[in-house]
């Protein structure tokens, strides 16, 4: 009887077509989700490309045939130096010399030094790369009508010479040398912190600390909250603690570093450590909850005490994991930057850190400013700056992945 | 005093042993023979294992858990507050249900325990030996710098018998030890019992009835009781007597497979 | 048996020496338990000086008789320079770039956590995942470039350079949806493979197609798990700085319109404590007034998706 208050047959059939159709038309909905996250990915990586490389008009304000005779990229050593000596004012020449003696500079350096202090480049205006490839003849009629006299050449931002050369003013000449060396100091310090303290922590609230108890679950929610409390937050205790109550020690003052203050390397590497500590923890913590029990209590079977069990099996063990976290936390701190706004990495600064009590600038934070300004010239660097850090990350993910497949245990 | 009764290796007195509140085994007052192999039967969830874990305190990891009454080892109670839970589990070894190497070498896996409890002989004679002593080194001499998982599960668990063996404790606590093992490693690990019984006291648990008839002497029959359902030994004397003219109409329907 | 199994016999003399299971002293042992101990409580003391170094330094904010308390939180104009500080008129840049945020990611992610755990084969998820991953590891900086230099642009041609700027809150608001996305997904996707089998079985057997399966069993089933996917990405969005530093403007303004420029919370600290700022100015105090605001409602928001999680989790056992 109850039969009939079903759908049968051509009713049946037409019914359940309908709610496959819906069943089809979802899936597509929800696959299409995925290809628009796809979507934006591949956007956003070819918008970086398309910005680091493309066609530039530019223009010398002294023409390189006036300078020299022989063309300039024919010259050696001595003679661009005599040019250097020829067209700077004597204190303009003394001024590099005392920076680094010319003489020990290299051909490249001095080659430089001559296009961007004599020739003086000026860019005009900067095309993507796409529209360079695809647009070319627009592009030249463009600069044939508004820019007669100005070159245009194609050019990658992204060269070897962008890795080595320290920052400038003049996007033509500017480079991340300065800012990578920041961001492996600051990493170096944070990693050193966040390291030992996480993993530590980490074997506490696994091996020690009784699941049940209250303050372990106090530790627990803290950790995991601190894991959610944003970056910037973190830099206004580093600002607050080490930039400001800690200056004596972060600035160096204690080591009798007096040209200082607590806007330093140390600062920014601590504040960096604090922010990726709860990362490292929950990452040990994973890796050592993988160890299975059978080798903990096979261990205290034979006898050993706790910390032979966890020195000699569950570190061991957990090791591959635990790296594999430390390096993902690792790539966090290297791609953050509101933390390192806050603590106070220097706007410009063009000599290599020298230590932890140097002032600093960091990969993201080149990237930041470059992006904020209007010129376009200097997008075009940020895109290249953007590269670098990609890849950067890129090889530390990589690395991890390797590690874990490596390494990994079946038990 | 009659705590000096040398003829024992352990025993328990008024045992009982709590998760929380619940109180999985009650009431156990057993003698384990000293040079013998004692089996604990019984229906599971009965609190086998519990009782066995309680000997060498590998119930102190479950940290709700708890015990009421003694259990004596040369007249001292091993739940005293003076007593170290890491010595006592140096005295009395313990082989687990499923093989569990360490995932090092062969040869790292007898020596580690025999390290850290600060052996200070030829540490390839003691390897050697142990693994004669567990049966298996004919079948590993040549590959001791191979990983131990590279062994079958009967090698694997002979290997752990031959790592417990390597600190030389009193007393073996099996615990299942078989019953991952297919039926040719299981005969094997049980002709090594009967070897190590010569050196050492065994307590075993099994489900597997005919096993505890084959290698046991004394056996220990435990069974749910009362409201709380806690397990307790029911019946305790020798095999044969257990297997043939048990006391209990339980015991007797739990061998010979009456019991529901 | 052999004679070496003889000397691996226990040692008789033991029966005489039961004293030696007496415990020891293991010095080392309780030394490193309780530098462990330090260490892990290390932790809650990072806790206490955000909240002590946010707190004390808003206070000397709040005390300052230029401001009080009810100006800061019920006023809608922010501007230091002539001595106006209404936080609402950060907040509200702030609410409105989360809200866009949520409205991308909220649908793209749930989306796209039900179809990596209810539709995908394991192949498709092997190459799928990663994708997500890569996503979730791009630094907010970047996401900030794309945002000011390809999603606005894009959005000026689409709506017109008349009606949007070259910063506005539309454009950041997307792309931190974008960045939240591949959060919410893999949250939610964990919420639903939590799921018993059972259930999508039972499901199944009924004659469900996996669209009714997965919409009207096993989503509900994993709600309060895809519910606290939801917060947590929240609180991301409220969090983040880098998007909204380069792309939605440096004006500090009371407006829900997406299409004008405006300063979140987090802009604002970024771009005031950027420039030179002198200590034990009102101006300095004042971001960590702002700063403690951003870490309760944060702090609110992480709690709440945790104690979400924990209830979902006990009624499965």
């Amino acid at each position: 009887m109850a039969k009939d208050l079903y759908p049968n047959k051509d009713d049946l059939q037409k019914f359940v077509d309908a709610r496959y159709r819906t069943a089809w038309v979802w899936q597509t909905v929800f696959l299409s989700a995925l290809l628009i996250a796809i979507l934006a990915l591949s956007a956003l990586i070819l918008n970086v490309v398309d910005g680091a490389f493309g066609y530039v008009v530019y223009e010398f304000k002294k023409d390189p045939a006036l300078v020299s005779e022989k063309p300039i990229d024919d010259l050696n050593q001595t003679e661009l130096i005599a040019l250097l000596k020829d067209n700077l004012s004597r204190g303009a020449y003394n001024k590099l010399n005392n920076e680094k003696v010319m003489e020990t500079r290299s051909e490249g350096e001095l080659y430089g030094l001559v296009i961007e202090r004599i020739i003086q480049v000026k860019t005009l205006k900067t095309y993507p790369l796409f529209e360079s490839l695809f647009n070319r003849a627009a592009i030249e009629a463009e600069v044939a009508e508004k820019f007669p006299g100005a070159r245009l050449e194609f050019r990658s931002w992204l060269t070897p010479d962008f890795l080595t050369t320290p920052m400038s003013s003049r996007a033509e000449f500017a480079g991340v040398r300065t800012a990578l060396f920041g961001t492996l100091w600051m990493v170096s310090i944070a990693i050193s912190f966040a390291l030992p303290v996480g993993i530590g922590a980490a074997i506490y609230l696994q091996e020690y600390a009784s699941k049940k108890s209250l303050m372990n679950k106090i530790i627990q929610t803290n950790i995991n909250n601190l894991a959610g409390v944003p970056s910037i937050v973190y830099g206004m205790l580093g600002l607050a603690i080490f930039v400001r109550a800690f200056e004596a020690l972060t600035s160096g003052a204690l080591f009798g570093v007096t040209d200082s203050n607590g806007r330093t390397i140390l600062s920014a590497g601590l504040t960096m450590g604090i922010l990726v500590l709860p990362l490292v923890i929950i990452n040990a913590q994973e890796a050592i909850k993988a160890v299975p029990d059978s080798i903990r209590q096979a261990a205290y079977g034979v006898g050993a005490t706790r910390w032979q069990t966890v020195w000699s099996h569950v570190l061991p063990n957990a090791l591959p994991g635990i790296l594999t976290g430390s390096i993902l936390a690792m790539s966090r701190a290297v791609g953050e930057t509101a933390p390192l706004i806050i603590v106070g990495a220097s706007t410009f600064i063009s000599v290599d850190p020298s230590g932890p009590f140097s002032k600093f600038t960091a990969l993201p934070i080149q990237i930041y400013q470059w992006t904020a300004r209007a010129q376009s010239e200097f997008h075009a660097i940020a895109a290249a700056a953007i590269i670098v850090l990609l890849v950067l990350l890129l090889t530390l993910n990589a690395t991890a992945i390797l590690l874990r497949n490596r390494f990994q245990r079946r038990y | 005093m009659q705590t000096e009764t040398p003829q024992y290796a352990i025993e328990t007195r008024n045992l009982s042993i709590f998760y929380g509140p619940f109180e999985a085994v009650k009431d156990v007052d057993l003698k384990i023979e000293k040079g013998k192999i004692t089996a604990i039967i019984g229906p599971s969830g009965c609190g086998k294992s519990t009782l066995l874990r309680a000997f060498n305190r590998m119930n102190d990891f479950v940290p709700t858990s708890h015990v009421n009454g003694e259990i004596l080892m040369h007249g001292i109670n091993l739940y005293s507050k003076e007593i170290d839970p890491v010595e006592v589990r140096r005295r009395i070894g313990m082989v687990f249900q499923k093989p569990n190497p360490f995932p090092k070498s062969i040869y790292e896996n007898i020596a580690w325990g025999a390290r850290i409890n600060g052996f200070k002989g030829n540490m390839d004679e003691l390897v050697e030996q142990s693994l004669r002593g567990a049966a298996l080194w004919d079948e590993v001499k040549d590959k001791l710098k191979e990983s131990a998982y590279a062994l079958s599960g009967g090698q694997q668990q002979r290997l752990c018998i031959a790592r417990t063996i390597a600190i030389q404790p009193e007393i073996i606590l099996m615990d299942e030890p078989a019953s991952a093992l297919d039926p040719i490693s299981t005969l094997r690990i049980e002709e090594l019992m009967q070897e190590l019984k010569q050196n050492y006291t065994i307590i075993i648990v099994t489900h597997n009835m005919q096993q505890a008839a084959r290698v046991s002497d004394f056996t220990a029959m435990m069974m749910l009781f009362g409201e709380t359902r806690s397990g307790t030994v029911i019946e305790y004397d020798k095999t044969d007597i257990i297997f043939t003219r048990p006391g209990d109409k339980r015991t007797e329907d739990y061998v010979t497979g009456r019991f529901g | 048996m052999t004679t070496e199994t003889q000397s691996l016999a226990p040692v008789p003399e033991q029966n005489s020496v039961p004293v030696s299971l007496r415990r020891k002293l293991r010095l080392g042992e309780g030394l490193l338990e309780a530098i462990l101990f330090v260490v892990g409580f290390l932790t809650i003391f990072v806790t206490v000086s955000i909240v002590v170094v946010l707190g004390d330094q808003a206070l000397l904010f709040f005390n300052d008789p230029q401001v009080g308390f009810r100006e800061f939180f019920l006023t809608t104009q922010w501007q230091p320079s002539i001595g106006q500080f209404g936080i609402w008129a950060l907040v509200s840049a702030t609410l409105t770039t989360s809200a866009i945020a949520m409205l991308v990611a909220l649908p793209l992610g749930l989306s796209s956590a039900i179809y990596l755990s209810e539709y995908a084969s394991p192949r498709a998820r092997s190459v799928l995942k990663p994708i997500l991953e890569v996503l979730a590891g791009i630094p907010t900086v970047v996401y900030g470039y794309f945002a000011l230099l390809f999603v606005t642009p894009l959005l000026r041609n689409l709506i017109g350079t008349e009606n949007l700027g070259v910063y506005n809150m539309l454009s950041a608001g997307v792309v931190m949806g974008i960045m939240i996305l591949p959060l919410i997904a893999s949250m939610s996707e964990d919420a639903l493979s939590a799921v018993p089998n059972s259930l999508r079985e039972a499901a199944y057997a009924m004659g469900a197609t996996p669209f009714e399966a997965s919409i009207q069993v096993i989503v509900p089933a994993a709600l309060s798990g895809i519910g606290a996917a939801i917060i947590v990405g929240l609180s991301r969005a409220v969090g983040e700085t880098m998007i909204v530093a380069v792309a939605s403007g440096a004006t500090s303004k009371f407006t829900f319109n997406p299409l004008e420029a405006a300063e979140t919370m987090t802009a604002h600290i970024a771009r005031i404590s950027g420039g030179d700022l002198s200590y034990n100015t009102i101006d300095y105090n004042s971001l960590f007034a702002i700063a403690l605001v951003l870490f309760v409602v944060t702090l609110a928001l992480n709690l709440f998706s945790q104690w979400i999680v924990s209830r979902f989790r006990e009624q499965y056992e």
